[in-house]
């Protein structure tokens, strides 16, 4: 195996015949950017357990592979049909790349602006200047980093002042080639008053992957946007998603983010609350044999009146790990912020592990505050009752933590993904027919 | 139908029962009654199977099998029913949900199809009404947040829509309004049958006006001191389990 130093170089070694081929080669500003993430990645090669954001996240997986891009566009597509949503706009990235022939953006009205970053770039790439890297920063880590240098496309969408959305547009992110590389830079703008639902979907047919996507939102003056996120990779893939917001004044956020797949799997979500906005982040991660997964989140008040919510459940069986980070900062100018943040643990097996750090950092005197965590199995009276009904014992067990992680799903507002995530749950921790 | 043999409990090395004989033939309703402490819900926990208990001697024999040998759940579908002193509380799982899974498990158990959705909604709508319950209960989550005496009641739904061959009731009295009570022992009164039996634990002899028991038997230090008619429930009431001390032996 290589060492993290090895790695990187070979990525970096790998670096210049990739460039060539990435979007906006042509373009000196945007140059700049990649090489400003390049000289970042190279200080430092992937996060590693010293970084205090990353202390309980070993990423010595990505050095064990070098993935690399892949412009291979194939995909089944009957397996594909399984992922997309009937009642939705869809966008089809294949191994990183907008697939026009696979996306259904017909009947887009006017007011939504669905676009590839390639053609974004064709078509208006002073507008993506102004916003590339405004809501999150090379510095955040080296992982956004090494995203400036490597994404090799993307999804642009915008959102015209006053306009609601009458349907959701899904992002599929799909890998289908092996030690694929897929790594997608994507900006959203929500405009004043606007309405917006997105839902994006990673998964894969390949065994081993890299996902690696940043998203940055734009949410203007009284913008609304409702983000789901469900991360189902391959049992052998790598994710690396996140979300950082720029919440203007009066602005609402709603996420909800399920992370059932993937071996090693971090999703950030991240935003930065200006005058009575509002955070909402809901969470499901059900992990099972060795996977790792990692929950990162960060809500930034910085203005005054903000309102937060954050509610996170995780489900841990088998060897797997869970990492719980989140972090609320109540800035000095940030008076009356109400927040609340909860985290609940069930952990199915003795091997099975849950780290979990709540941070709360206020720096303003009149706050409303509160945080809660809990770690626990599954109450064997409880069990016991069910048996006594006539229930075996491992439908029991099944049926009492269907019911822990439904308490999510039930969140979802839109129908047509809340049936699948059900179909989703009830596949993994089956009971009784209903 | 029960026959229970010198049994022998202990939980964590502690003796709980002492040698307790009880036979129950079909169709009885048998009553115990019993101090503190004594081991009444014990016994109701051995019954129906619950982990934890030891048993270091004696036999329970239900329809002539060893009891002792089945899993709870298979218990259960061969008809015991135990209706808890302490019900517990299951967020997230609505009680119609238990029911359906429950009645399902038991015809699968019988070699029959599940139920048909519109006739489990009749079945378990009738017996709603029997106990004088809201239908708004079927979709709430399994007794949570119900009060005290709604809990009680709730036990009794179950058994009406599961119709056991043996009911143990701990203590489903207790906590019952006057009203509550009347209600509920109608119920139970509604499910007796010549093939059901019932094994009632009980502190008050009020109990036992509304639902007239074969016999009573007192539960005192681990074992059954004293058995009687529905008479012995009266002479209890009055004197109280004192000058039953030592009768054990
Ligand atoms: N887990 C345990 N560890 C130790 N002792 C226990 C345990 N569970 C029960 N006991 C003891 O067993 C004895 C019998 O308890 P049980 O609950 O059967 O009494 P009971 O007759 O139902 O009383 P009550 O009328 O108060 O309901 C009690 O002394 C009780 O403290
Ligand atoms: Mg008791």
């Amino acid at each position: 195996m290589m060492t993290a130093e090895q790695s990187t170089y070979a990525y970096l070694a790998a670096y210049p015949t990739i460039a060539a081929s990435l979007p906006g080669s042509d373009l000196s500003w945007l140059q700049q950017f990649r090489n400003a993430g390049l000289k970042a990645f190279e200080a430092h090669g992937f996060p590693n357990l010293r970084d205090e954001e990353w202390r309980y996240t070993n990423l010595a997986v990505l050095n064990k592979t070098q993935f690399a891009p892949s412009d291979n566009q194939e995909v089944d597509a009957g397996w594909l049909e399984t992922y997309r949503l009937e009642n939705a706009w869809n966008v089809v990235l294949i191994n990183g790349h907008f697939s026009a022939e696979l996306s259904d953006l017909s009947n887009l009205p006017a007011e939504v602006s669905v676009q590839s970053f390639n053609a974004a770039l064709r078509n208006n790439a002073e507008a993506l200047q102004t916003r590339l890297g405004k809501a999150v920063a090379d510095d955040e880590h080296s992982l956004v980093a090494f995203n400036s240098a490597w994404f090799g496309d993307g999804v642009v969408i915008e959102i015209a002042a006053r306009h609601q959305m009458s349907k959701p547009l899904q992002i599929l992110h799909v890998v289908t080639a092996s030690d694929a590389l897929a790594a997608t830079r994507n900006l959203l703008v929500v405009h004043d008053s606007a309405e917006a639902q997105i839902i994006e979907t990673y998964v894969g047919s390949a065994d081993s992957y890299f996902s690696a996507a940043v998203n940055e939102c734009f949410l203007q003056p009284n913008a609304e946007l409702t983000l789901y996120k469900v991360q189902a990779e391959t049992d052998k893939a790598c994710h690396f998603g996140g979300s950082y917001v720029k919440q203007a004044q009066n602005s609402r956020f709603m996420h909800h983010n399920f992370a059932i797949g993937g071996l090693l799997a971090r999703s950030e979500i991240h935003s930065d609350l200006d005058v009575a906005s509002e955070c909402r982040l809901n969470g499901l991660y059900l992990g099972g044999n060795r996977q790792h997964i990692d929950n990162h989140t960060r809500i930034n008040h910085l203005k005054p009146q903000g309102i937060s919510r954050e509610f996170y459940k995780g489900v841990l069986d088998q060897r797997a790990r869970g990492v719980f980070q989140a972090r609320v900062i109540v800035a000095e100018d940030a008076q009356q912020t109400d927040s609340e943040m909860n985290n609940r643990n069930l952990l199915l097996s003795n091997d099975a592990e849950i780290d979990t750090k709540p941070q709360l950092e206020i720096y303003a005197d009149d706050v409303k505050c509160s945080h809660g965590v809990t770690v626990g199995q599954l109450d064997e009276k409880s069990v016991f009752y069910l048996q006594s009904r006539g229930v075996d014992e491992a439908s029991a067990r099944n049926i009492l933590t269907f019911a822990f992680a439904n308490e999510m799903v039930d969140k979802v507002e839109n129908s047509e993904l809340k049936a699948v995530l059900l179909q989703q749950l009830l596949a993994r921790f089956p009971a009784i027919s209903l | 139908m029960l026959s229970i043999k010198n049994l022998h409990v202990s939980i964590n090395d502690k003796p709980i029962l002492k040698g307790l004989t009880l036979d129950i033939n079909p169709g009885e309703v048998h009553a115990i009654m019993g101090p503190n402490g004594a081991g009444k819900s014990t016994l109701s926990h051995v019954l129906s199977g619950k982990a934890g208990y030891t048993v270091t001697e004696g036999s329970v024999t239900y329809q002539g099998k060893d009891l002792l040998e089945l899993a709870p759940e298979i218990r259960a579908r061969e008809g015991v029913f135990l209706a808890f002193q302490y019900p517990v509380e299951i967020p997230g799982v609505s009680n119609i949900y238990l029911l359906k899974a429950a009645l399902n498990a038991m015809r699968k158990h019988h070699g029959q199809p599940e139920v048909d959705a519109m006739d489990f909604l009749t079945i378990v709508k009738s017996k709603v009404k029997l106990l004088q319950m809201d239908e708004k209960f079927l979709y709430r989550a399994v007794n949570e947040g119900f009060s005290g005496g709604e809990k009680k009641r709730n036990e009794i739904l179950q058994a009406a829509v599961l119709e056991p061959k043996l009911c143990i009731l701990d203590e489903t009295d207790s906590g019952l309004d006057i009203d509550a009570l009347r209600i509920v022992a109608e119920g139970v009164n509604s499910l007796r049958s010549p093939e059901r039996s019932f094994l009632m634990i009980t502190h008050y002899q009020r109990l036992l006006d509304y639902i007239e028991p074969d016999m009573v038997h007192v539960l005192a230090e681990g074992r059954i001191v004293k058995s009687g008619g529905p008479e012995l429930a009266l002479e209890l009431e009055e004197k109280g389990y004192s000058w039953l001390e030592g009768k054990a032996a």
